[in-house]
């Protein structure tokens, strides 16, 4: 069973990230990030990390992509994008080093001294006492021995609320009104004439 | 025969491992600025499978805790560069990575 889902999920995995990356429109790279997104969630859920699944759901495939979607409406730059490049060679070498990245985390991958020894003093993810469910041992360890980084979380994400609010105000910028001001005022003269 | 097949951690780092590559071709081949931050995001899923794998492998939660701290910083990377790209676009009327090759204000 888990050899299949396994399978099935991690080629639908690598279908999206291809498509996300080949699809000329950005729309259809943003719904074909949806379904390497679910499937990388799947892939969660047969190791044990349910609450992680569910996240994954809820705050990629909910918020971060509608997020993505809203801009690329917003910007109206879900044209084809022009594909010729101006610097020579550029297609090849990127191809290039892509490969090359793939040789070396292969290459990590598959030697067992970059993973370390088991942990003696961690929470288990199954067994060991009674840590509870997957939710309450997740919480344990982030409220423990995570207090810290979860606390600077919060700093970051102050800091990236503020951030983005003060670089998508229009500072100084004269508003777009008096396009929609004659559009406006065109369909009131209509409106009265017309009767 | 498949249920002789058992997965091991190495299955998941080496689809991550594609995972990764694929998204860091993407960085580099497009030029749609808003097609290379999900790029970004398909790396940042790459790692956060090789988080849960090592987190099973090793019968560790922190491992999954770690995810949670990937999470925060996707989300406020997306929210920043999106922010960014729209202040581009106002600008420049265009949102490829051939509209930043002058970075004057």
């Amino acid at each position: 069973m888990t050899v299949v889902l396994f399978f099935a999920f991690g080629a639908l995995a690598l279908t999206g990230a291809l498509g996300v990356v080949l699809s000329r429109n950005p729309v259809h790279s943003a719904l074909w990030l949806v379904l390497t997104l679910v499937s990388v969630a799947v892939l969660f859920l047969i190791q044990d990390a349910q609450l992680l699944a569910a996240v994954q759901v809820i705050v990629y495939a909910g918020a971060i992509v509608v997020l993505f979607l809203f801009v690329i409406m917003l910007l109206g730059v879900d044209r084809r994008e022009v594909l010729t490049e101006h610097l020579r060679f550029q297609r090849p070498i990127a191809v290039a080093l892509g490969a090359l990245i793939l040789a070396e985390v292969l290459l990590l991958a598959g030697h067992t001294w970059a993973t370390g020894a088991k942990t003696a003093s961690g929470v288990p993810i199954q067994g060991g006492g009674d840590f509870g469910n997957n939710i309450q041992r997740v919480a344990r360890v982030l409220f423990t021995d995570f207090l810290w980084p979860f606390q600077l979380t919060a700093v970051l994400l102050v800091i990236a609320v503020v951030g983005s609010v003060a670089l998508a105000k229009r500072s100084g910028e004269r508003p777009e009104g008096p396009q929609v001001d004659t559009r406006d005022a065109r369909a009131t003269t209509e409106g009265e004439s017309v009767p | 025969m498949i249920a002789a097949l058992e997965i091991t951690p190495s299955y998941y780092l080496i689809l991550a491992a594609a995972l990764f590559t694929i998204g860091a071709v993407g960085v580099l081949v497009r030029r749609n600025v808003i097609v290379m931050f999900m790029s970004v995001e398909l790396m940042l899923n790459a790692v956060n499978l090789t988080f849960v794998a090592f987190a099973k492998a090793l019968n560790d939660t922190a491992g999954q805790v770690l995810v949670f701290f990937t999470l925060v910083v996707a989300a406020a990377e997306v929210a920043v560069g999106l922010a960014i790209i729209v202040a581009i676009f106002r600008r420049r009327r265009g949102a490829t990575a051939d509209d930043l090759r002058v970075l004057e204000g």
